[in-house]
Parts: C-alpha cells; structure tokens; sequence
C-alpha cells in the first residue's frame, strides 16, 4: 500500500485516538469511553507504527505514529496515585525503612553523636578543645547570646523575630538535610563528613557553654527541638549512605541498578527527614526560644517528645504486612 | 539518522523511540526556570519587605519551598515540564517512556545539589557528556530520561498536490525513496539554497539543478507516496 493511500485508510482513526488523549487529561477518573476504546486504539496505533516503519514510510509520518504512540503508552501505563492514601502510607512507611535499614542508621548516628559527645566532655572538662573547631568570635558571640539568664537568647515573645527565626531554620535546617542525603553520592564521604562535622561542632559549642557556667540556659534551649532535629540529620545521613553503599558494593546488581533502588528508600528517608525538621524548625522558634516558658517545663516536654520520637520508629507501622517492605 | 535515539520496547511488541536532550537545551531551560524564579523572589521580597523581619522569615521559607519544589510541582503535575522545559520542547520522562511521577520527580531535585558539585553543574556536565543518553546523576538515580518531547501538533501532508506527482525514471531501493521523501518533507523548511545544493546531489537522477530539481525531486517524493495525478 502506498504511504498516501495508508494515511487516507487511517486518518480518522489517529485523530479519534489523539481526541481521545487530549480529553483525559487530568487527575479525573477514565471514563467508561477511556477504558473501552483507548486500548484498542492504542494498539492499532501501534499496529500502524509497525506497518509504517517496515514499510519505508516517510520519517514525518512515522515520527508522527511514535509520537501517538508514546503518549498512549504513557496514558496506558503510567501511574495514577492518591495524593491522600500515599501521604498516610508514608507515616508507617517511613519507619519501617529507617528500622529495615537500621545498620546505615546505626553508622550515621555513630559517626555524628560520638564526636559531639566526645568534645561535650572535652569542651566542658577544657574549654581550649573548644577553639580548636569553633573561632574565638562565633564562640563568644554564643557565650553572649545565652548568657544573662534568657534575656538574649530568649525573645520574650516577638512574634516578628519569631517568624524570621522560623523562616531562617526552614530554609537552612532542611537544605542541610537534603544536603547530607544527596552528598552519599560521593561515595557515602559527603554524609559521613556531613555527619561529623556538626557532631563535632556541636558538641565543642556545648561543651565550651556549659564549662562557662551557662549549661542551663543551652540545654534548656535545645533539648526539646533537638528530639527532631538531631534524629532527622542523622535519618539523613543514613539515606545518604544507602547511596554510597549502592555505589561501592552493588552486590550482585549493576551499579546503575542498586543505585536507583537505594534512592528509592533513600528518598522516603530523606523527605521523611525533611518533615521532621519543619517541626523542629516551628519548636525551635516559638517554644524553645521562649522566655515565658520555664525550664523545668521545657525539659519535661523535651523528655516526652524524645520519647514520642524514639518510640515512633522503634513500633509505628510494625505488625501490617506491607509489599513494599 | 544520526540523532540520539533511545528505543523503548512497549508490551504491544514494538519500539518507540525516545529522543535524548543535550546539555545545551537543557541548561537554556535551566536558565529561563532560575530566571522565573528569580523574579518571583524579587517581586515578593518587595511585597514582603514591608512586613519587618517576619517578612523576612516567610521570604526564606518561600525561597526554600520554590528552590527544592518547583521542578518537582511542574514535572508532576505538568507531565514532566518546567515552563522552561516547555519553552524549550523538553520533557522528563522514565527510562521506559512512563511519566515521570512525585517520587522521581523529587529525586532529581534533590540530587541536583550532587549534579551542581565542585562548581556550576560540574559533576552534572561530566556525567551527560560522558554517557550516551545526556542523563546527569539525579536522572540516574531516579531512573529518568530528559527527551525532546514529541511535537502533538502533526505536520502538514507534504505539498499535496503542489507538484504533479511523477514516477522516479529508474527503480529505487526503499533507503533511497526515503531519503527522496525526506528530503520533500524537509525542503521548507530548508533556504533555498540549500534545497538546490541538496538537490544538485541528484542531478543524474532528475536531470536538472537548480530550482527545477528541487521541483523535480518533490514531484517524485509525492510519486513515492503514492499520489496520483
């Protein structure tokens, strides 16, 4: 059959197939018209596509019937997923994988707490230990801002610093968790550094404000939001050496292949992380740094939410067989 | 054909063929996505100046939320198009032709801080030139394929009934009449001169150069086609 003669057969045919992907666009549910006739269109579409490229077709009729074709493919085969029913998956979903990928869990938390807790003592016991990672001036401009029993460090109440503070921790926190995760690319030596840089930041900064006799004005500050924050960059760091390990030891997979599937948990741990630093961000900002509050409530809170966070991912989403798992 | 091609086999048993985009157009789309967002910024920052510091705070959580999630919302929602994607004819798509969906999506974003290393898309750049398909490392790891998306508009039939359809005056190979065919279709789009020179190429075949064997060759095309006078 010659090409004119081919396109005339089927002309109507393409165009009712073309109509019929232009009208269901959209998040609405296929219509009765879409379940019926897209398929069988679909596969005289492709039908024809075969015919012309074996027959020597011009190339604007055949990229034309490609065309067709990869957006009833896309049609037919891509993924309508509920918004709602994913995002409540995802709360049992996301302990699950930290639980499940618990070993890059425990090496992330090692690599960050053992330095902060090593030059928290350091620190303390000799506050010179403190300047060999902190300089002199960021160390006393912190000195200064806890010090005098709240009145610096604690905003009475601003909303307007409030905002900005929260603001602030929003933008920086969580880029710093999303940097974390996507640096175990580099063969898992970003998280790691990552990791250990801010453990060992922290801990000289704590170390050094608690040896000044301001111990109770900074753990106060920071216990309650660092439940969140401190868990969610470690999370982070985890997922990031999922990565590194997908690279450097794919097992019995290519490379290219045990990177996607580390990337898959690794993106549930990372966005995982992610929400928790919102809420980290909102305590920090508007419990935390308040100096309306008084210690010994902050500290009975920062107990109760550590243990809210601990206990959610040592048992939410145990118990429920789950495919993905 | 010395495009780019990546095939993909559907379960219908044919291939579909998915065209690979480059670095350049990539990084032009790049371009004009940072340009809208930076005048997003520019034209809140100015709404929010005048709220104090609490406008401040909301600036950053907006340029948060706008550099990590704009291309996710587009390419979800958009079947994988930034506005700067669309502009330039790109489209995310899965290795196997699916649409990209939010996970991937986010993926890309995500990593595109790895693709940005040591500086400037370094790592990124190294990563498409050196792999066939012009994939950089956050497509690799989501499993995606930045293609130049198909054109949904169909071209116009070539020139019906413009030149009086003839036979070739000898019997041609299947290559050969595509290549006459082809060259019919893209002959507008070509200068003129462009069209002779090609056309000059054939001058045992059609016997005449020049404007004539231009004409001559899009006669012939439409014989091929099957056209008949």
């Amino acid at each position: 059959m010659k090409q004119q003669a081919f396109e005339a057969l089927h002309q109507t045919s393409w165009e009712a197939f073309e109509a019929l992907l232009r009208d269901g666009q959209g998040p609405a549910a296929p219509s009765d018209a879409d379940l019926k006739e897209l398929p069988r269109r679909y596969r005289l579409v492709c039908h024809h596509l075969a015919l012309a490229r074996e027959r020597g077709y011009a190339a604007g009729l055949v990229d034309r019937l490609n065309g067709l074709a990869l957006r009833g493919h896309q049609r037919l085969y891509g993924v309508r997923q509920g918004a709602l029913s994913g995002a409540l998956r995802f709360f049992t979903q996301f302990p699950r994988t930290v639980r499940k990928r618990w070993r890059a869990m425990a090496l992330a938390a090692l690599v960050f707490y053992g330095p902060a807790v090593a030059l928290t003592f350091g620190a303390k016991a000799n506050p010179e230990i403190a300047y060999l990672i902190e300089d002199p001036v960021s160390l006393a401009s912190m000195e200064s801002m806890y010090q005098s029993d709240h009145k610096a460090f604690g905003r009475s109440g601003e909303s307007d610093t409030d905002v900005q503070m929260f603001g602030f921790y929003i933008w920086n926190n969580i880029r710093i968790n999303f940097q974390v995760f996507a640096s175990g690319l580099l063969a898992g030596l970003g998280s790691l550094f990552f990791l250990f840089w801010n453990g060992a930041h922290g801990g000289a900064v704590a170390g050094y404000l608690t040896h000044q006799g301001l111990g109770r004005n900074f753990w106060s500050f920071v216990a309650t939001h660092s439940a969140l924050e401190l868990t969610s960059l470690v999370i982070a760091g985890g997922a990031g050496l999922l990565l590194g390990q997908a690279l450097l030891f794919p097992g019995r997979r290519s490379r290219s292949q045990a990177l996607r599937r580390a990337a898959k948990e690794g993106l549930i741990l990372a966005m995982g992380s992610a929400l928790m630093d919102v809420g980290a961000a909102g305590i920090e900002a508007f419990w935390s740094s308040s100096a309306l509050i008084p210690v010994a409530v902050k500290l009975s809170a920062a107990g109760g939410l550590w243990t809210l966070v601990l206990g959610y991912f040592a048992l939410a989403g145990r118990g429920r067989r789950d495919a993905d798992a | 054909m010395i495009d780019t091609v990546r095939t993909v086999e559907t379960p219908e048993g044919i291939a579909l063929e998915l065209r690979p985009a480059g670095p350049v157009p990539r990084a032009m789309a790049w371009a004009l996505d940072m340009l809208i967002r930076i005048s997003i910024y520019l034209a809140a920052g100015m709404g929010l100046a005048l709220l104090g510091g609490a406008g401040g705070g909301i600036l950053l959580i907006l340029v948060f939320l706008l550099e990590w999630f704009y291309p996710v919302l587009f390419e979800a929602l958009w079947e994988g198009r930034t506005p700067g994607k669309r502009a330039l004819g790109l489209q995310v798509l899965m290795e196997d032709g699916r649409p990209e969906g939010w996970g991937p999506a986010m993926l890309r974003s995500l990593l595109m801080f790895v693709d940005f290393l040591p500086a400037l898309y370094g790592a990124g750049l190294v990563a498409m030139l050196t792999g066939r398909e012009g994939r950089r490392i956050g497509d690799l790891a989501a499993g995606t394929v930045v293609v130049h998306a198909p054109q949904p508009p169909p071209r116009q039939p070539i020139l019906a009934g413009a030149a009086r359809p003839i036979l070739p005056p000898a019997p041609l190979s299947l290559e050969e009449q595509r290549a006459i065919a082809a060259f019919a279709e893209r002959a507008p789009g070509l200068t003129p001169e462009r069209a002779q020179e090609l056309a000059d190429l054939l001058e045992p075949l059609t016997g005449m150069t020049g404007a004539g064997g231009v004409a001559r060759l899009q006669a012939m095309a439409a014989g091929i086609r099957g056209e008949r006078p």
